[in-house]
């Protein structure tokens, strides 16, 4: 039998990172900011969304709202009277635990992207492999909870590393528990130094002032480049 | 759990780069800040590859230790826990050397003519064991 070796030095995820380009270039064509928003389940996401997709002070929301099945969390957000767009990574059984970008793609053609200046992409809930997906997205945002444990960081480097903005939500339940915000912030920044972090409750509301203003910012920064 | 994402992956770019030829092994370079569980990758490239020209191909993993460099002290270290700020000046300006690949850089391939290995379906059919 006839062997030959092939020369490939290919990333494995560069057909993820085409497609991914390819949604990058019809968004920044659109002129939409977009957010990739990622997290463990449960650890608050469509709630902090609920409070800021009509508070952003002029500037028009859209979610793309990634599940493996149901439309639980589009339904709270389609109260809110803001454009959502479902997309259910169960393709008959099982179902994706993540979005990739050609997975968003083909939701593409059911976003208004003509009628919103931001579109926050609600990934699948899972610290693992939303991370290793780019999907055209402009900045990647991630939420841990308080009540996930002090050690998240350090277990899921990959996600923390992976987001310029990392949220911790649940603050109001911490005379309730046994972790310190003082080391689930340190730990979140020996993995990422880079990232910045906010103390927030979407329950009460405690925080959620500092990132509307962070996520106005990243539209007007736009904004001030040349269409 | 990511490794089931990642070995598709790894099937779909082998069958890109094969061209239709028996793929017999694949080497690729997996940076350690990846947090690929070898086992499991392989355990998943295994099904994945199933009617596919890569079903029964080798995989080889070679590991590529963590180097980090901080910017403005110009040290450079190897890691193995998550410790990203410079041990030297605390400086968050770090970035990865190495650690962070993901590449298939290699495949060996056999020749498709040759009927002899049982690889090719219609001699599979006519003469079975």
């Amino acid at each position: 039998m006839h062997r030959t070796k092939v020369k490939v030095v290919t990333d494995a995820l560069d057909a993820n990172n085409t497609i991914a380009h390819a949604n990058r270039h019809d968004f920044d064509h659109a002129g939409v900011t977009v957010v990739n928003f990622m997290s463990a389940p449960g650890a608050g996401k469509t709630t902090l969304l609920e409070r800021i997709v009509t508070e952003l002070d002029g500037v028009r929301v859209g979610v793309l709202e990634g599940d493996v099945a149901g439309s639980y969390d589009a339904d709270r957000l389609s109260a809110l009277h803001v454009p959502v767009t479902q997309l259910n990574t169960d393709a008959g059984f099982g179902g994706e635990c993540h979005l990739d970008a050609n997975m968003v793609r083909s939701a593409l053609h059911e976003v208004p992207l003509g009628e919103i200046d931001m579109l926050i992409i609600e990934n699948v809930g899972n610290l693992v492999c939303p991370a290793e997906f780019r999907v055209g997205e402009d900045v990647r945002i991630m939420a841990t909870s308080v009540t996930e444990g002090e050690e998240k960081p350090l277990k899921y480097p990959l996600m923390f590393r992976a987001c310029e903005l990392v949220l911790v939500n649940k603050i109001d339940l911490i005379p309730h528990l046994d972790v310190s915000l003082d080391r689930i912030l340190h730990n979140i920044d020996s993995v990422n130094p880079k990232a910045e972090t906010m103390c927030v409750s979407a329950r009460t509301g405690e925080g959620i002032d500092a990132w509307k203003t962070w996520m106005g910012d990243l539209v007007r920064r736009r904004a001030g480049a040349p269409a | 759990m990511h490794e089931l994402a990642l070995g598709t992956a790894i099937v779909d770019t082998v069958v890109a780069h094969a061209d239709e030829r028996k793929v017999t092994a694949v080497y690729m370079r997996i940076g350690r800040l990846r947090q690929v569980v070898p086992d499991s990758l392989l355990f998943y490239f295994e099904i994945l590859s199933k009617d596919t020209v890569v079903e029964g191909a080798r995989l080889e993993l070679e590991l590529i230790p963590a180097r980090l460099r901080c910017a403005p002290c110009a040290r450079e270290w190897e890691v193995d826990m998550p410790a990203f700020r410079c041990p030297t000046c605390s400086g968050a300006d770090v970035t990865a050397v190495s650690g962070e690949e993901f590449e298939v850089e290699s495949i060996d391939v056999s020749d498709e003519s040759d009927v002899s290995d049982g690889s090719d379906k219609e001699a599979a059919c006519t003469a079975p064991r």
